[in-house]
């Protein structure tokens, strides 16, 4: 039981930091990247995106011993899909403005790479709880930083974090624009991989 | 400006804008996966940006002709996720074993990342944005293609780059994707010049 305890221990520190999808494996940024300029986007794209994450990877799991090998992309694309669908539907339904905001996002799930990724790395070879464990902490590892890249660009591009104005940010400071436009992106997603990776290797090195 | 000659002219503006002012990559961060993991030499860059203007063309017209001819008259509109990635799955298989036939140096370099192109977030966004803004078939033969070639030309001149900076020493958490990150904005900072030129949508 206790080694059980520290398998899955394992699994949510991988997901969140040691083998985080985004400054480790640099995979599925492109969806979500483009929404990070209002905290409130990225959070709502992030929740949809590691709630697709967790239910694929279960579903793909749960379904993995009658998946014929050759076949399985495709499989595993459909299962992913039909969640993203299921949350578009949601999304539209009671929350049509978020809706018009993500435009096609929310459909782009389907191509981010670090569902199927999981998918692949994890969810065929293990069984249905630990792939959801995995896919929950590799969802929540990605929005952590993608939550950090947006509230980044909200707070120095327009001065508000989820819409509230900031003291000293919505007054005094002068708004950097190029925060709310694309290149304010990659750069501010570019300096936190950097920092993040800074930080696990004197980590690393301390305890080598 | 009616007619076709209009149509003609909306397509060619659409392909240039595609291209520059809003490119898939700098302007809409689609297909940065393989933006940053393949981006390491000209020649593989090259062959994957070939590879996706190519794709690219060929299943936004197919996705436009099945979306508008099969899903609209059904009233399944919501199901174009699941259509929209079978197409272009099939077809992506089908443009795989065409490499591997005729460049098989070419097919050992792109290793995983040729199903890939199956996830490629600009191949299934530009079918996404072509029912979004309603375009007619020419308008999104053209859009596919020049989005292709916008990608293309960003993945080939960061590899570009990035085979400069070999060379170059960068502080170790830096490395790969972070540099690759600060080129992109970099480089999405150059085209946004572009922006005053075109207004095309």
């Amino acid at each position: 039981m206790s080694s059980n305890k520290s398998a899955s221990k394992k699994i949510i520190l991988d997901g969140l930091w040691g083998n985080n999808p985004i400054f480790r494996q640099v995979l599925g940024i492109c969806s979500t990247l483009a929404v990070t300029n209002l905290v409130i986007n990225t959070a709502v794209m992030c929740a949809a995106l590691t709630l697709t994450t967790a239910l694929s990877c279960f579903t793909v799991s749960l379904l993995r011993a009658y998946t014929p090998r050759r076949i399985r992309m495709m499989v595993q694309t459909l299962i992913i899909a039909s969640y993203v669908i299921m949350v578009d539907l949601y999304l539209k339904a009671y929350w049509p403005e978020m809706s018009a905001n993500l435009g096609p996002y929310v459909g782009l799930i389907i191509t981010n790479c670090i569902i199927m990724g999981r998918c692949e790395a994890f969810a065929v070879a293990n069984p249905p709880v630990p792939s959801l464990v995995d896919g929950l902490f590799n969802g929540l590892g990605y929005s952590l930083i993608l939550l950090a890249v947006s509230i980044t660009r909200e707070l120095l591009g327009m001065g508000t974090i989820l819409g509230y104005p900031m003291p000293y940010f919505s007054t005094l400071w002068d708004k950097w624009i190029i925060m709310v436009m694309p290149p304010g992106a990659f750069f501010t997603l570019a300096l936190i991989i950097w920092l993040c990776r800074s930080i696990q290797t004197t980590g690393r090195e301390k305890t080598s | 400006m009616t007619g076709l000659t209009g149509e003609m002219t909306h397509a060619l503006v659409v392909c240039f804008s595609a291209i520059f002012t809003g490119n898939m990559v700098l302007s809409y961060f689609l297909g940065l996966c393989p933006f940053i993991g393949v981006s390491r030499e000209i020649k593989t860059a090259f062959g994957l940006g070939t590879a996706v203007v190519f794709v690219l063309t060929f299943t936004s017209g197919i996705n436009w002709a099945a979306y508008h001819y099969i899903l609209v008259p059904l009233e399944l509109d919501f199901f174009r996720f699941i259509l929209f990635i079978i197409i272009i799955a099939a077809f992506v298989q089908f443009v795989e074993m065409i490499i591997e036939r005729f460049s098989p140096l070419l097919y050992v370099n792109l290793g995983i990342f040729l199903p890939l192109i199956t996830v490629n977030c600009a191949i299934l966004g530009v079918s996404l944005f072509m029912v979004i803004r309603d375009y007619s078939l020419i308008v999104t033969v053209a859009y596919g293609f020049g989005s292709g070639l916008g990608w293309m030309l960003a993945i080939v001149s960061m590899a570009g780059i990035r085979q400069r900076l070999n060379e170059s020493r960068i502080p170790y958490g830096l490395q790969g994707p972070g540099i690759t990150l600060i080129i992109a904005g970099l480089m999405a900072l150059a085209f946004i010049g572009f922006s005053g030129v075109l207004q095309g949508r």
